[in-house]
């Protein structure tokens, strides 16, 4: 069998094409105030960002490649590989660790099957994410909700004041 | 989001909040215009335009992101005829540890600050304005898309507002993780596509050269929300809620050990750490006594419970005299604040009993620190990251002879030696933790 190139840029729709269009659209004085915009729109899309989907996203707003790469490299939220489809962010500051973010995050690893103790540091680099691909968790700093201490942004909802002893069946409710 | 408490503490007064603790209250636009909304800009647009700053700054209202800069002499750096395109970002980059109140208004109450917001661009002659959200808040996102759709069918911002010949395009654009962003020329950065290391200064302000290089207004979702209340309420009125120099209304958001964290909207300078602590938010967790606060966002000084200031009052006959504050009687208000050596930032205070352990607190937060430079300036990319490296070691056992004496002087060799203010905001937790709890780092030493 041939291996199938899977350029992530090969793979791109009219209809992708639109909304990155319009996005671009949004800055008027300068189009390279595009490359977050068009990096989200990538990411959501297709997981992460290929070295296609930089070269690709440098072209269209004119850019040269290591102009978009700065920026993947910069930014945690981005990612260069793929990620569970459901990530779950647990917030490390200090008020949600105060009220048991460390137990709640390894609650979180245990529920889904990973390593509590696996080293990550983003940049980059997917979280740890379980063999079937269904979940990654990893920390994250300050979501901005200390008063319903601990969070975890699962997803796109926000958990607030999570129990430890509550974190299994929550992962049960994502399954 | 916990709901706030339906019915406002007896020291709060609610003028931003005022709606979103109403039963019911929905981020649709139909719900503000029943709330009186877009009442203020309507009022706004047939004032003259100076005016408009003019009333800002007689309301000594100062920015609430943080670094509390006064909004009007801000403003007032903008020429309004000066024939350059304008720019007006608002920075909703809500990041800095312990602060938790821009999330409500985005989430509950978007239309508020698309008001504020025209209102300060009519003000300010600026035709094109951002809405810098963090990614975190992605539900925020679509909600104030959509309050900009709204407002702009109803003719409140787009072309022509109001029938006044005055345009103001909007749009929302989404951070990437990174807290430096809030940093205001991070942020300017950050929207003009670059990696977002903020800009070497002078200019001090991006009022001269801002994004694209253009005169632009950097300022926080609350803040501007408050222009909103200046206008409806009129300067004066609203400058006597607060104290002279800190106007209005000022939301704290209280997080920590203490029983009912949460939201509380003060009038500037209406109580003291003791009355927010013990009366607001309903005391501390049974059986505990207060060790510490930290007053306006994790890289405020922290704030040790038994401390007296040393401050100077005004005798009854105009002298100044040396005055004994204790810590539990500081007054939560910007000048009062700064007078004891900490700040009241963005107003979010987390409270610490004495259950909890500082070089556990100082290790969290200078991992913060360490994960967030952005890596441009050395002492700040190097010293944050050995800051969090020894107080990980003092607090795995492995604390050296000397360790107090390194995170000293690692952070005063950062601080002030750095691009921008996270050189500072990254060294004053470790300068004030090892000043205002020795005993506890001696005790992690080798």
């Amino acid at each position: 069998m041939i291996e199938m190139t899977t350029r992530q840029a090969d793979q791109i729709t009219r209809e992708f094409e639109g909304e990155a269009d319009e996005l671009i659209g949004h800055y008027p004085v300068s189009k390279r105030s595009a490359s977050l915009p068009l990096l989200h729109h990538w990411q959501n899309h297709f997981g992460f960002v290929d070295d296609s989907g930089v070269e690709w996203i440098a072209a269209k707003l004119d850019l040269t490649p290591i102009n978009i790469l700065e920026l993947v490299t910069f930014y945690p939220w981005f990612r260069r590989e793929a990620a569970g489809k459901v990530i779950i962010r647990v917030c490390r500051t200090l008020a949600c660790a105060m009220a048991g973010s460390y137990d709640v995050k390894e609650k979180f690893c245990e529920a889904v099957g990973l390593d509590p103790h696996a080293e990550h540091h983003g940049f980059g680099v997917a979280p740890p994410t379980t063999p079937d691909g269904k979940f990654s968790v990893e920390f994250v700093e300050c979501l901005a909700s200390c008063g319903s201490a601990p969070v975890a942004l699962i997803g796109d909802e926000l958990a607030e004041n999570i129990k430890p002893a509550d974190v299994a069946a929550l992962v049960k409710t994502l399954k | 989001m916990p709901a706030l408490l339906p019915t406002p503490h007896p020291k709060e007064r609610r003028i931003i909040f005022e709606n979103i603790s109403k039963p019911g209250y929905a981020p649709d636009i139909e719900t503000y215009l029943a709330h009186g909304g877009y009442e203020s800009l309507k009022k706004a647009v047939t004032m003259k335009p100076a005016e408009i700053v003019d009333a800002v700054k007689a309301a000594n209202l100062r920015g609430r992101g943080g670094a509390g800069f006064p909004c009007g002499t801000k403003w007032g750096f903008i020429k309004y005829d000066d024939g350059k395109d304008h720019y007006i970002v608002v920075n909703a980059d809500e990041s800095e540890p312990g602060t938790f109140k821009d999330r409500y208004i985005l989430h509950q109450d978007p239309h508020q600050l698309i008001e504020g917001l025209a209102i300060s661009a009519f003000a300010t002659n600026t035709h094109l304005a951002y809405i810098y959200i963090r990614c975190e808040f992605p539900h925020a996102a679509r909600i104030v898309w959509n309050a900009i759709k709204e407002a702009r069918a109803k003719g409140f911002i787009g072309n022509n507002i109001l029938g006044t010949g005055f345009d103001l395009d909007v749009y929302v654009h989404q951070g990437a993780g990174a807290y430096i962003c809030g940093e205001e020329t991070s942020l300017l950065e950050s929207l003009e596509g670059k990696r977002p290391y903020p800009r070497i200064k002078p200019p001090y302000f991006p009022a001269v050269l801002g994004l694209y290089m253009k005169p632009t207004i950097v300022n926080n979702v609350e803040t501007i929300c408050h222009v909103k209340h200046i206008i409806r309420l009129g300067a004066a009125e609203y400058a006597k809620m607060g104290v002279p120099g800190d106007g209005g209304t000022r939301t704290m958001c209280v997080s920590g050990d203490v029983v009912r964290p949460g939201i509380y909207e003060i009038p500037c300078g209406a109580v003291t750490i003791r009355e927010l602590i013990f009366d607001v938010c309903g005391g501390l967790k049974p059986g505990r006594t207060l060790k510490a606060i930290i007053p306006g966002g994790s890289s405020a000084k922290v704030m040790r419970a038994d401390e007296i200031y040393k401050t100077k009052a005004k005798a009854p006959d105009g002298a100044m005299v040396d005055k004994d504050l204790p810590m539990l009687d500081v007054v939560l208000d910007a000048s009062t604040l700064q007078s004891v050596g900490t700040m009241v930032g963005s107003a979010g205070v987390i409270v610490m009993d004495d259950s909890r352990d500082m070089v556990w607190a100082l290790n969290n937060l200078n991992q913060f620190y360490a994960h967030e430079s952005c890596g441009q300036c050395t002492p700040c990319r190097e010293g944050s990251l050995w800051m969090s490296k020894v107080t990980t070691r003092m607090l795995d056992g492995g604390g050296r002879a000397d360790d107090s004496e390194n995170l000293k002087s690692i952070a005063d060799n950062i601080a002030g030696r750095t691009i921008c203010a996270f050189g500072e905001a990254c060294s004053w937790p470790t300068q004030s933790f090892l000043a205002k709890f020795p005993e506890e780092f001696e005790k992690s030493e080798g």
